[in-house]
């Protein structure tokens, strides 16, 4: 067993970045905290430090001021790290790739483990996304 | 010189969803000034919606926000229809208040949870949340998509409302009425939350005039306006309704706003529901072949307010100009009264309090000393202050078993 899968075997502990997003990517990511979905049954827990987390969830696009923070929160984390890239922004910009503040998608500033593609993704897809990779793992 | 601490709250906190700095100023527990700084979620959009046709800016103008992802279209349908002239058939006026009134009931309660959460009270959170998603599995229904419905093209609706879906429709409302009366009973009777919402941030009506807050935040100061009567759009003037204003300007009136604004949207979808049933079904959307020269506005009243769009067309088949305003944007102004004078724990909650969405307005808050410039508190310290608080007034009122 590698360090990664040991890493990732009990509850993972969540860290939401929004990006330059337009929330609907971040609203289902907080709704799979609730009754319908509720990862905590499965020891999954949204936390509001980075240095605390096993998973860093980035939604939305990244513009120019917040790439920089982005950065900053990658450092800041402990390693070994899932990134996981949600909605169709966080993958490749989206309908704001154009945009004159758009500093490009989340894989060329961090590396991405998982990408969950939807506009927004379900909470279903976002669970999904995330079990895939630990069964792979 | 008196030392002060400056707490910034942000950009990337637990508070919010979205990305923005606050800066508190503080004299002790008192927070004497507040400055925000915003930008981390600009996108450009207006820029983007120039290269677009008008079709496609729908569908960008509906991810400004994702909790108004219908009063961003609705707003620029309007426009457009001003500058091309056209009239909507009625079943697509009905079809479109239906979807915004939805929106309205949803935003409202995911507020609600919002600020439960802020309190220290989960329960409403969860409770809040649990009962808005039948109103997404409602919204799958209608037009296939939890959220960003695409429904909006200028003349008209693009999908219909099946015959089927109707009492459907009725009947998940009627699973949400009394849902959200018990929730409404279960904040509005308890007295924790009397404690800590009532009398906290308040905006008088002088307030609201002089930083021409809008929306639910106007409302709950005794300003009188609505978008959906004083400039009467889709079917608003085809049903009855009325708009709901309280005095106070506290969080608490804040709240009650809130709370009766789902009541009066779910009537409203009702009564529309019933003249859909009773036409039968027809053309929801005219052709618009030419869009003219010219340049229109169209408003429209977002859940959390008016949002505003001005468009300049030369008779091609873009935007030349495309002006945005969302209602956040001078809801978010109002902080400068409603936070100054409040302690740091209250401050989060009148800063809740306007439900601010910073997507629409494109903004976090940490505390440093000044002195040292040594975070002292960020997002989730204040959240946990702010939680604190409620356990303690609980403790004293109900005694130490609770
Ligand atoms: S992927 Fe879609 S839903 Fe998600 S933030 Fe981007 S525009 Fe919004």
């Amino acid at each position: 067993m590698g360090i990664k899968s040991y890493c990732f075997k009990k509850s993972l502990w969540l860290y939401h970045f929004a990006g330059a997003s337009c929330n609907n990517c971040d609203i289902e990511v907080l709704d799979c905290l609730t009754p319908r979905y509720d990862v905590e049954r499965f020891g999954m827990l949204l936390i509001g430090s980075v240095r605390h987390a096993d998973v860093l969830l980035v939604a939305g696009s990244i513009n120019k001021k917040c790439k920089s923070r982005l950065l900053e929160v990658y450092h800041q984390a402990p390693k070994p790290l899932v990134v996981v890239a949600i909605g169709a922004c966080g993958i490749t910009g989206g309908v704001f790739a154009e945009g004159n503040t758009f500093a490009g998608p989340v894989d060329k500033i961090i590396p991405v483990d998982v990408y969950i593609p939807g506009c927004p993704p379900k909470p279903e897809a976002i669970l999904a996304g995330i079990v895939n990779f630990l069964n792979k793992s | 010189m008196k030392q002060k601490t400056i707490i910034p709250v942000g950009p990337y906190h637990p508070l919010q969803e979205e990305p923005e700095l606050f800066k508190l100023f503080c004299d002790g527990e008192i927070v004497t000034d507040i400055e925000w700084e915003t930008g981390y979620n600009h996108r450009g959009i207006e820029k983007i919606n120039e290269s677009k046709t008008f079709e496609q800016v729908f569908f960008v103008v509906e991810r400004i926000c994702g909790i108004c992802s219908t009063s961003h279209p609705f707003a620029f349908a309007n426009a457009m229809e001003e500058i091309a002239q056209v009239k909507v058939p009625d079943r697509a006026k009905y079809i479109r208040t239906i979807i915004a009134e939805l929106e309205r009931i949803h935003s409202h309660l995911l507020w609600v949870g919002l600020a439960g959460h802020f309190i220290g009270y989960n329960t409403v959170f969860m409770w809040a949340w649990k009962y808005r998603e039948p109103i997404l599995d409602l919204f799958e229904i209608i037009t296939g998509n939890r959220n960003s419905y695409a429904m909006f093209k200028i003349g008209g609706v693009r999908r219909d409302i099946d015959e089927k879906d109707y009492s459907k429709i009725l009947k998940i409302l009627d699973g949400v009425k009394p849902k959200a009366e018990m929730l409404m009973k279960a904040v509005i009777d308890d007295p924790v939350i009397h404690m800590r919402t009532k009398g906290i941030g308040i905006l008088t009506k002088q307030d609201i005039l002089d930083y021409c807050a809008v929306g639910p935040t106007a409302r709950a100061s005794g300003v009188d306006v609505d978008i959906r009567r004083d400039d009467p759009y889709a079917a608003y003037p085809l049903v009855n309704w009325k708009v709901i204003v309280t005095q106070e300007g506290d969080v608490f009136a804040k709240a009650v706003v809130r709370f009766l604004e789902i009541f009066e949207s779910i009537s409203i979808i009702e009564q529309c529901v019933e003249k859909l049933r009773k036409d039968p079904p027809g053309q929801i959307d005219v052709k618009v072949k030419n869009i003219p020269e010219g340049n229109g506005a169209g408003r429209a009243e977002a859940p959390r307010g008016e949002v505003f769009h001005y468009v300049i067309t030369d008779g091609s088949n873009s935007p030349v100009r495309h002006k945005i305003r969302a209602p956040s944007y001078v809801n978010v102004a109002t902080f400068k009264k409603s936070c100054v004078g409040q302690t740091i724990s209250d401050a989060t909650l009148a800063l809740a309090a306007v439900d601010p969405c910073y997507c629409c307005t494109e903004r976090m808050a940490h505390v440093y000393d000044s002195r040292t410039r040594q975070r002292v508190l960020d997002g989730r310290g204040l959240i946990q202050l702010s939680q604190q608080r409620t356990q303690t007034l609980k403790k004293n009122l109900f005694g130490k078993n609770t």
